[in-house]
């Protein structure tokens, strides 16, 4: 008696689903089947070339015990998942709420300054050559006539200077959709609420941030930490336009580029996606985690 | 103070907070405007200046030899430069419109109604939103390859329109649409599809304008060199990464000149755009 029911509800909706069709055949195919066809290959030994045969645990033992740059590619994703992204976070919420305190006209440039790094490409590779080694570039330049540094650094090939290099960039380009939830979202908190809290004694801007601004953008601060979530655990290309895949030592690895250094470079799929699999698992973890923590700040 | 706009209206704002406000805001854009303002500037050096030692940030001299330069060293390679721009043209145009029709299609149903597997499509999408393109693209590899799209202009495309950001904040710019709009089209006899085509689209448009730009600015940016091998099926970004790839003097204004290039299409569509943008980022908050 239930079945049929849910067969004549099916049927019922049957224009429904025919509209999402094309798109979830693409989603299933290109999104659902690679991170889910990830879980079986990390136990196969697939290289594109020979017959797949099923390997067990190995890849994953080889991870763990026996690759030199997975631990160094989990610290430095790490690194940009605990420190790059609450930066950028923030750095995109005290952006917009203190470009919405402007005017329209001002408001618009300034949004237009801050968010055009995300619009712009492969622009990045600029920092490249603003960052570059020798004493032709810019920064070294500047430096060494202040007089402050007497030899050139070279900032993309010393693992000393080369991580903090890739965070300032990688800041420089987290501008993106989060900053124009944040602003779109400032926008639309009610205006009688700060004057209630003008009268309720709120009088300092972080007193109005803190208790009436953050408060009621519960629903956009998940937004944008689902989306930074993404974009500090997938740190690749910055990695590899500025320091090289490999870079000196591996100093610069990241989970996606060694994942893409195993997988597109050397074909080896099977361990490749036991790389991929360990990364989806922990940012399902970390993305169950945040929301519990913004429920606490929040009304949602 | 007149740019400060609710300043007069909201006591209890120091001055000096606005003056921190100010020079931090300035500093920072100049930060961000560093890397552009560069590129502009390499770009437009003539070859000597490039060599100038100790360097100079701004041209003295502008020409614009690099871009000249540029063409001929793509003209040189065996296929011809107008071949790389109709590549990047294709897969922009055609991942674009078919990311945003089919997104839109699919966003429709979930929005406005309730069926069995809404619910599990909707959180599926959701927890989609976290896997972007980058943590995704290896796995996805061997799918493409498996599907015999590798070195074809297909591997760029698909992938592209299973849009998820896109569906996402087009789904959230519906719910907001009143359900009378859609019940009087119900009642004149409209089947879904017309209701989505002719009622929802031309009411959403912020939304999908919003999801165009973001398709746009992914896949024109994106380099193809991992899926294409064939020189004639390569893009823009693809070409002009294998002439700045040595990252040397020689090549530095030309590697500008070809960043400027590319940059100038996102900029606009986004200059011309970013209203329709915040108006639909404003749905994007996520309950729960």
């Amino acid at each position: 008696m239930k079945q049929s029911r849910l067969i004549r509800e099916i049927r019922a909706n049957t224009d429904k689903y025919i509209l999402m069709l094309p798109f979830t055949v693409l989603f299933f195919t290109f999104i659902l089947l690679p991170v889910l066809s990830s879980i079986f290959l990390s136990f196969t030994d697939f290289n594109m070339i020979q017959e797949v045969s099923f390997s067990g645990w190995s890849n994953y033992m080889r991870l763990f015990l026996d690759d030199e740059i997975f631990p160094v590619a989990v610290r430095n994703t790490l690194l940009f998942a605990l420190i790059t992204g609450p930066i950028s976070y923030l750095l995109c919420l005290i952006l917009a709420w203190m470009i919405n305190e402007f005017g329209k006209t001002m408001r618009t440039v300034l949004t237009f300054v801050f968010y055009a790094p995300s619009i712009s490409g492969t622009l990045f590779t600029v920092w490249a050559y603003i960052f570059s080694g020798d004493s032709n570039g810019l920064i070294n330049n500047v430096l060494m006539q202040i007089g402050i540094i007497y030899e050139p650094i070279l900032w993309l090939s010393d693992t000393r200077y080369m991580m903090t290099v890739i965070i300032i960039v990688q800041l420089w380009a987290s501008l993106g959709t989060s900053f124009l939830a944040f602003i779109a979202g400032l926008q639309g908190v009610d205006h009688s609420l700060y004057e209630a809290g003008a009268i309720d004694g709120v009088r300092t801007r972080f007193q109005e941030l803190r208790f009436i601004t953050l408060p009621s953008m519960g629903p956009q601060l998940m937004f944008a930490a689902v989306m930074q979530i993404g974009a500090s655990f997938g740190v690749s290309g910055i990695c590899v336009a500025l320091a090289g895949n490999p870079s000196t030592d591996n100093a610069a690895a990241t989970i996606v580029t060694h994942l893409s250094d195993m997988g597109t470079a050397r074909y080896e799929m099977g361990y490749a996606a036991a790389i991929a699999t360990l990364l989806f698992i922990t940012m399902l973890l970390v993305n169950s985690g945040i929301k519990k923590l913004l429920r606490k700040f929040t009304n949602i | 103070m007149a740019i400060f706009k609710k300043i007069g209206r909201r006591q209890a704002h120091s001055l000096y907070g606005d003056v921190f406000l100010f020079i931090f805001l300035a500093l920072l854009g100049a930060f961000m405007l560093l890397p552009f303002i560069y590129a502009i500037s390499q770009s437009l050096k003539p070859i000597e200046e490039l060599f100038v030692f100790p360097p100079r940030f701004f041209v003295r001299n502008p020409t614009i030899d690099n871009f000249i330069n540029l063409f001929q060293r793509t003209n040189n390679m065996w296929v011809p430069f107008e071949r790389y721009i109709v590549n990047s043209l294709i897969i922009t145009i055609v991942g674009t419109l078919g990311g945003v029709i089919f997104s839109a299609m699919a966003a429709f149903p979930l929005a406005k109604f309730k069926f069995p597997g809404s619910r599990i499509y909707e959180a599926l999408i959701i927890m989609a939103l976290l896997f972007v393109y980058e943590v995704t693209y290896v796995p996805q590899y061997v799918i493409l390859s498996s599907l015999h799209f590798i070195d074809t202009l297909w591997a760029l495309i698909l992938p592209a329109m299973a849009n998820t950001l896109g569906l996402y904040l087009m789904k959230q710019f519906m719910s907001q649409l009143p359900d009378s709009l859609l019940d009087s089209a119900s009642v004149d006899g409209a089947s879904t599809a017309r209701q989505f085509w002719s009622v929802v689209m031309p009411n959403i448009k912020p939304a999908w304008i919003t999801a165009t730009i973001l398709i746009f600015q992914a896949l024109w940016n994106r380099d193809t060199s991992t899926y294409i091998y064939t020189e004639q099926l390569k893009n823009l970004p693809a070409v002009f990464r294998q002439i700045s790839l040595t990252n040397t003097i020689a090549t530095a204004g030309i590697g500008a000149a070809a960043a400027v290039l590319l940059m100038i299409p996102p900029v606009f569509v986004f200059i011309f755009s970013q209203s329709r943008m915040l108006e639909t980022m404003a749905y994007s908050g996520l309950k729960g």
